[in-house]
């Protein structure tokens, strides 16, 4: 298994990463070798194990349909870069 | 289709419907439309630091009630999976919703086009999460984010592309939206968005069993809408190809104003969700025993009810079909005819005059000025006579209007039907005389004459002669003397 430049690229892209040409070189050659050491892992005969999502053996954690209280506004928007006082406030998205 | 029957349309729909739940799909957050921006959040939807999310119980039982109303395989274990992408509205960075095992499989939806009934196929039903409401107006430079939404229980219901026209399409999304309103677990608002859909349109040779590349048309919002957007992403798949190109996989954006989908170029990249297991949700289990505690409380979906109506009540199957697609209607249909006893007036008055005074008015069945009480009211005083059955006419239009029962409305405007035999050959008598020559002719063998003359009466009488009694009076009196 070998990662290419380009699916760094595209990894980091998606991650909205904007890497410097030195960095990229870099976080290529070492998701090639975190993969590389992960796929150990498929040297293991799991012919015999059913996919494992979750590690521990619990099932239908559930809560009742309940409204609770929310938080203040002014606490929902204390930690945004900017909002108006009832908005989040982003750079303007363009469709 | 502009190009004849050389293609055919391949149809998919992705139906996005809000649960009618108190509370969000994994924290304690009120699932409210309309709330002020930014009052219903919590670190939870948010999407702050530390926090776990925990599923709503009412959310997993109105699912499986909607997988068990439309037939699907309900999944004794299921999963949640993050799907990743950023955007301003999806504060986790991913949304929290369902890839390899959904709550539903399969399943199917019938539907009714040109009095043909089809079954469309189901692909799957699966739990997740809005997100949260982008504004855009009001600003050159910035965008407003109100999270109210983000983390509302969305279930989202995927048809096979097994649609093949506009209309069936929309007869698919009505069947839908009718059903989540009978089981009571969406309200199926498309003005506010708690009932959505995308749809998936491509073309193929008619007649091919190959699926051509799709275009997903995004956020069509209304049963009209729908239905111009797949027809004008037809047009405009043809003629991509009739001109010798390709259709490109993309989504586009239906723009209502121009009648035309417009490519979406921003949301072109992002198709690369890297799903993986939401670590913070377990596996969701379902035991059959609650399954079928579930499936017990369905009520009488809109099938079973038009089949009931036209067994029970002998209406027709247009009407029963008419009848049973609402939820609201059928109740105010059955409880129109539990106080009358009169199933087939009760359809006609309902799919008449309340169905166009309604229109009109731009009011819900469930509100009516005139309820199921006072119609069957009206009923009555037409089966004992007390009205004509055109006279009802009137009578309903000013129930409608003022609220008043039919009881008072007729006392109120003098319009007691008229049958004292007396009365009405004092009325024909005048008549006659008034019209010696078509009296003459009459009887000089124009027939035709007759309605004439039961006009002439029930004009004089001010509509209220009992027509029959006309009817039996005129004929005794038209025939020559003697």
């Amino acid at each position: 298994m070998k990662i290419t430049r380009r699916e760094a690229d595209h990894a980091a892209r998606l991650a909205r990463l904007a890497l410097t040409e030195e960095e990229a070189e870099k976080t290529t050659e070492q998701l090639d070798k975190i993969l590389e050491y992960v796929a150990k892992l498929s040297e293991l005969d799991t012919k015999d194990v059913e996919p494992t999502s979750h590690v521990i053996p619990v099932s239908n954690v559930m809560r009742d349909d309940v409204a609770r209280p929310s938080l203040p506004r002014v606490e929902a928007l204390a930690n945004a870069p900017d909002s108006d006082g009832e908005f989040f406030r982003v750079p303007k998205i363009i469709e | 289709m502009n190009a004849g029957s050389k293609y055919e349309a391949v149809i998919g729909l992705e139906v996005h419907a809000q649960l009618l739940t108190e509370s969000k799909n994994f924290c304690g957050c009120a699932n409210r439309f309309g709330a002020p921006p930014n009052t219903q959040t919590c670190p939870v939807c948010l999407g702050l630091p530390g926090v776990l999310p925990v599923l709503n119980r009412k959310a997993v039982e109105y699912i499986v009630k909607t997988g068990l109303a439309f037939h699907s395989k309900i999944a004794p274990e299921s999963r949640f999976a993050r799907k990743n992408y950023f955007y301003p509205d999806l504060p986790k960075g991913y949304q929290i919703s369902q890839y390899e095992s959904p709550v539903c499989e399969g399943g199917r939806v019938e539907i009714v086009v040109d009095g043909e009934v089809r079954n469309v196929l189901l692909h799957r039903i699966h739990l997740e999460e809005d997100a949260g409401k982008n504004i855009h107006e009001g600003s050159a430079d910035v965008s407003r984010v109100d999270l109210n939404r983000a983390g509302v229980p969305l279930m989202e219901i995927v048809s096979e592309p097994e649609l093949r026209t506009p209309e069936e399409a929309v007869a698919y999304l009505k069947k839908v939206r009718n059903t989540l309103r009978y089981l009571n677990v969406c309200d199926g608002n498309m003005e506010e968005g708690s009932f959505r859909c995308d749809a998936n349109v491509s073309i193929r040779p008619a007649g091919s069993d190959a699926l051509g590349t799709k275009a997903e048309i995004k956020n069509v919002n209304s049963f009209r809408f729908v239905k111009q957007a797949i027809a004008c992403e037809v047009e405009r798949q043809i003629a991509v190809v009739e001109e010798g190109g390709r259709v490109v996989q993309e989504t586009r954006l239906f723009d209502s104003a121009r009648g035309v989908t417009v490519s979406m170029r921003s949301k072109e990249e992002a198709h690369d969700y890297r799903y993986f297991p939401e670590p913070d949700l377990v596996p969701l289990v379902l035991d059959r025993a609650q399954v079928e505690a579930w499936a017990r409380e369905l009520p009488e979906l809109p099938d079973a009810k038009r089949e009931r109506f036209a067994r029970e009540y002998g209406l027709s199957e247009y009407d029963a079909a008419f009848l049973s697609e609402e939820r609201a209607a059928a109740d105010y249909f059955e409880e129109t005819v539990r106080l009358s006893g009169q199933p087939k007036a009760a359809a006609n008055w309902i799919m008449g005059d309340l169905t166009r005074f309604l229109n009109e008015a731009g009011g819900e069945i469930a509100a009516s000025p005139v309820t199921p009480e006072r119609l069957a009211g009206m009923l009555d005083l037409v089966e004992n006579g007390t009205i004509s059955g055109k006279i009802a006419k009137a009578v309903f239009e000013e129930m409608f209007k003022s609220g008043k029962d039919a009881a008072g409305v007729v006392k109120e405007k003098g319009l007691v039907q008229v049958s004292d035999a007396g009365e009405i050959e004092r009325v024909v008598e005048q008549v006659l005389a008034d019209n010696p020559n078509e009296l003459a002719a009459y009887r000089g063998g124009k027939e035709k004459l007759f309605g004439f003359f039961v006009g002439q009466v029930m004009k004089k009488s001010g509509g209220k002669a009992n027509p029959a009694k006309v009817n039996e009076i005129l004929k005794a009196k038209l025939q020559p003397p003697g």
